[in-house]
């Protein structure tokens, strides 16, 4: 691909962006959140057409109008909101769009043959092709993905961030597969936020910067770390943890909870966080964590177990009381579950305080746009126009915009389930600054994530979950990311 | 309650600050298509192509500002349930009772100011049995769907078959006839030359128009049908308000039915059947998504005039019903189809 630009009503999403990829290769797109990333593998999955620019496809020229184009090339692209439907069957979603079929009616047997033939050079023969997508895990649907990928005779895969949803040992399951594939001289695009996988699996670099390539194929092996993220932020990025600022003893109690059970998903958690502290959740996925975050919020009705909140009991199964009771839920699932979409930001901002702001029922939305642009500027959401739809901002964006709406409504009590996922290498340093400065500030907050890591570099205190239970508790510094592992693999407390 | 209500992280100055001039839209071509008129574009144009084709067929007997009036007041009654349904379908509902509920509130209504004797004070009586039969019908539509947890179609399809059955019941499937002059020149009242049906629905709408951009009501409806579990875990009473809908819902039923009883004097089971489909119909052509999170009472409006114009244009050129009938479902798709080409722009683009 050479001179891409594309520009969406207005606004300029990339700009003369070159992309080369070799056959059996693993090609790593970089770059921040909103640097083009998406645009342009749309671009080459033929899902966007450019307005200038040129793709050549084994030296010839090529046009991709649609994604049926692209995916007859030998294109196939892996989203990162996994395009699979959930009530059809592993064969019936592969072959999605080219049944097989003679005359009308469908050869179910002959697909159920070839999806198991698929499914074992993923390493996945136990996976039933009859088995309905609904039920599988993230990782397994991911499977299904990749497997309908490669239904085609497919000559690049374009995966967009594949890991995010993974666990570590389905990311190894990951990269085995795309090894096996770049041998078969199949060529991967493969876009991540993560800088170690690209250590591990990239061959070639491309770093994309506010719609322009800052770097074109560099060799993986050759660049150092820090002249990558140098050329993705513009900026360097050296302690990506702000330092923690000491909790003092006498600190008051901003959340107590005691005893706390959901039937078959955990049992008897109790663990309390100071104003000030930062409390972190690390386990497996499914291991119970960001149930334990939605039972404290009331999203969920706990079986048995209290709350307090600011010394205040909360009702069981009420997020309105926990709200009024100053805690805030910042959810896993930032599309589904936190935002309004084809909303403006400062609506999505105010949704849990514009009540507050109104007169007598009435709504004062100037003044909700003013206090809204308070907090743009506050924590540098981009871009910084309160009346944009959610829709377009990027993972870490979106993100500020729910801890915005904490922040307007004098949350005290932050519960943040995964507030980096998704969310850039650069963005990520500035939300684990924010979340710092929110402590600093005499707030509580509760962080929920499957990157150990970041538990361990946020918190002033790990919980340690496995099987439902609460295994450890323990300062952060007082413990390192294989010990944490170890924890969770045993499964039992120490 | 000042700006400090909210707290930033960065230095307080920007509360301090002299506010920034807001960037103001510029008013250009574009600027005016992505606004409200851009919106409404494909409604404004079906609406202006129906006119021509009435000017043209009927000539004066279309274009005189009397049959004007006679189209509006013929929206009149089908407008203010379409303001009721808009919200329950932003909300991400649907009510398939509402034209069942007029029925019965017009039998009820109808039989208390018998019951209360031929007194004349009674037609306010029986004004307030019809919105409370209204609203009573709509909270229960409510009551069992945000707390029974029944779909809305089930829900308000039960809501359907009982009350117009209830209706038979009371009315003993006979017609109440309503002679209570104080009613009748109330709803014959003339004001400025416009009658009361026309005033009825033009309240009704402004009402329905600020409630839904002006007020929290509004703005809840829009949170809770654009995204359910969002608008909870923000802590907003998902539950209760997705009740009221259904309760505003019956009420603009109760008004309708005592709109009814003024044209009509009389309160019979059949009032109001299929209007609940020309009601979803007008919001849907409207541009309102069936699917929640979007819409505007003045597209229903528009979309309830469009219907009422094509009926008028059929009536002036002495063409049956059944061709109207015709007509109706292809505007339906015409408008819908043009609907989409100019709100898709802005929009998502999947």
């Amino acid at each position: 691909m050479t001179g891409i630009s594309k520009s969406f009503s207005g606004v300029q999403a990339l700009k003369n962006v070159d992309l080369e990829i070799a056959a059996g290769e693993v090609h790593c797109i970089l770059g921040q959140n909103g640097a083009g990333k998406s645009t342009l593998i749309k671009t080459l999955a033929g899902a966007h057409l450019p307005d200038a620019g040129t793709i050549e496809w084994n030296g010839e020229h090529v046009s991709l109008h649609s994604p049926q184009d692209a995916i007859e090339l030998g294109i196939a692209t892996m989203y990162q909101e996994l395009d699979v439907v959930d009530g059809l069957t592993i064969a019936e979603n592969i072959f999605l769009g080219h049944e097989l079929a003679v005359g009308g009616f469908l050869r179910t047997g002959e697909a159920n043959t070839r999806t198991r033939r698929l499914l074992e050079r993923l390493g996945h023969g136990d996976l039933s092709p009859s088995r309905e997508v609904g039920s599988l895990s993230a990782a397994n649907k991911q499977i299904v993905s990749m497997a309908r990928a490669l239904s085609h005779d497919t000559r690049l895969i374009i995966m967009d961030e594949p890991s995010a949803v993974l666990d570590g040992e389905e990311v190894k399951n990951l990269f085995r597969v795309v090894r096996e594939l770049t041998s078969a001289g199949i060529a991967v695009v493969y876009i991540t936020h993560r800088l170690e996988e690209i250590r591990e699996i990239g061959d070639r670099i491309t770093v994309l910067k506010d719609g322009r390539s800052t770097a074109n194929g560099l060799d993986v092996s050759e660049t150092p770390t820090s002249e990558l993220i140098r050329r993705m932020t513009g900026r360097e990025v050296e302690n990506v943890f702000p330092p923690a600022t000491p909790v003092p003893d006498d600190a008051p109690l901003a959340l107590e909870v005691e005893g706390l059970s959901l039937d078959g998903v955990f049992h008897d958690v109790g663990f309390t966080v100071r104003a000030g502290e930062v409390v972190g959740l690390a386990g497996l996925v499914g291991s119970g964590r960001s149930e334990i975050l939605e039972t404290i919020y009331g999203a969920r009705r706990a079986t048995s177990g209290t709350v307090r909140a600011n010394g205040r009991s909360l009702r069981r199964g009420s997020v309105r009381d926990a709200v009024r009771a100053g805690v805030g839920l910042s959810p896993e699932e930032r599309k589904s579950q936190g935002l309004l979409l084809d909303e403006p930001i400062f609506r999505n901002v105010t949704l849990s305080s514009f009540a507050k702001f109104a007169r007598g029922g009435f709504v004062d939305e100037r003044r909700e746009r003013r206090i809204a642009t308070e907090q743009i500027d506050a924590l540098e959401l981009r871009p910084a126009d309160p009346d944009r739809p959610a829709r377009t901002l990027s993972g870490g964006n979106q993100q500020k915009i729910l801890l915005a709406r904490w922040l307007v409504n004098r949350t005290s009590v932050l519960l943040l389930d995964e507030p980096t996922r998704g969310v850039d290498v650069g963005a990520r340093a500035e939300i684990y600054a924010l979340i710092r400065e929110l402590a600093a500030n005499g707030d509580a907050v509760v962080v929920v994530s499957s990157e150990i890591e970041e538990v361990l570099g946020l918190a002033d205190t790990v919980l340690v979950v496995g099987d439902g239970r609460i295994l450890t508790t323990v300062k952060s510094d007082q413990i390192d990311e294989h010990q944490v592992l170890d924890l969770v693999m045993k499964g039992t407390a120490a | 309650m000042s700006e400090s209500q909210s707290q930033t992280i960065a230095p307080a100055e920007a509360g301090s600050e002299a506010p920034q001039p807001q960037p103001r839209r510029r008013f250009t071509a574009k600027g005016l298509l992505s606004g409200s008129v851009g919106r409404n574009l494909g409604l404004i144009l079906a609406l202006a192509a129906l006119f021509v084709v009435g000017a043209i067929t009927a000539g004066d007997r279309f274009t005189n500002i009397d049959n004007i009036l006679v189209i509006i007041r013929l929206a009149s009654i089908i407008g203010v349930i379409s303001v009721g349904m808009t919200f329950v379908i932003i909300g991400g509902g649907i009510d398939l009772s509402v034209g069942s509920v007029m029925g019965l509130a017009s039998v009820v209504a109808t039989l208390s100011a018998i019951q209360a004797a031929a007194d004349n004070s009674t037609w306010l009586v029986m004004v307030f049995t019809a919105l409370a039969v209204g609203l009573a019908a709509g909270f229960l539509n409510g009551f069992v769907i945000a707390y029974g947890k029944v779909v809305a179609f089930m829900a308000t399809l039960a809501m359907l078959v009982a009350a117009r059955g209830l209706a038979e019941i009371l009315a003993n499937r006979t017609t109440q006839v309503v002679r209570i002059p104080e009613f009748i020149e109330f709803m014959n009242m003339d004001l400025l030359g416009i009658d009361m049906l026309i005033w009825i629905f033009v309240i009704v709408a402004v009402a329905g128009w600020i409630l839904l951009n002006r007020t929290t009501f509004g703005r809840r409806t829009v949170a809770i049908g654009g995204n359910r579990e969002a608008a909870r875990l923000a802590g907003l009473a998902v539950r209760r308000h997705t009740m009221y809908l259904y309760a505003l819902a019956g009420l603009t039923a109760g008004i309708a039915a005592v709109m009814i009883l003024g044209r009509t004097t009389a309160g019979t089971s059949t009032h109001g059947t299929l209007y609940e489909l020309d009601a979803i119909a007008a919001v849907v052509v409207g541009g309102t998504l069936l699917v929640g999170g979007r819409g505007t009472i003045t597209g229903t409006v528009f979309g309830v005039l469009i219907f009422a114009t094509l009926t008028n244009v059929f009536t002036q050129n002495n063409l049956s019903t059944s061709v109207q009938a015709v007509a109706k479902g292809v505007i339906i798709v015409i408008a819908v189809l043009l609907q989409q080409r100019f709100a898709g722009q802005g929009s998502k683009s999947h």
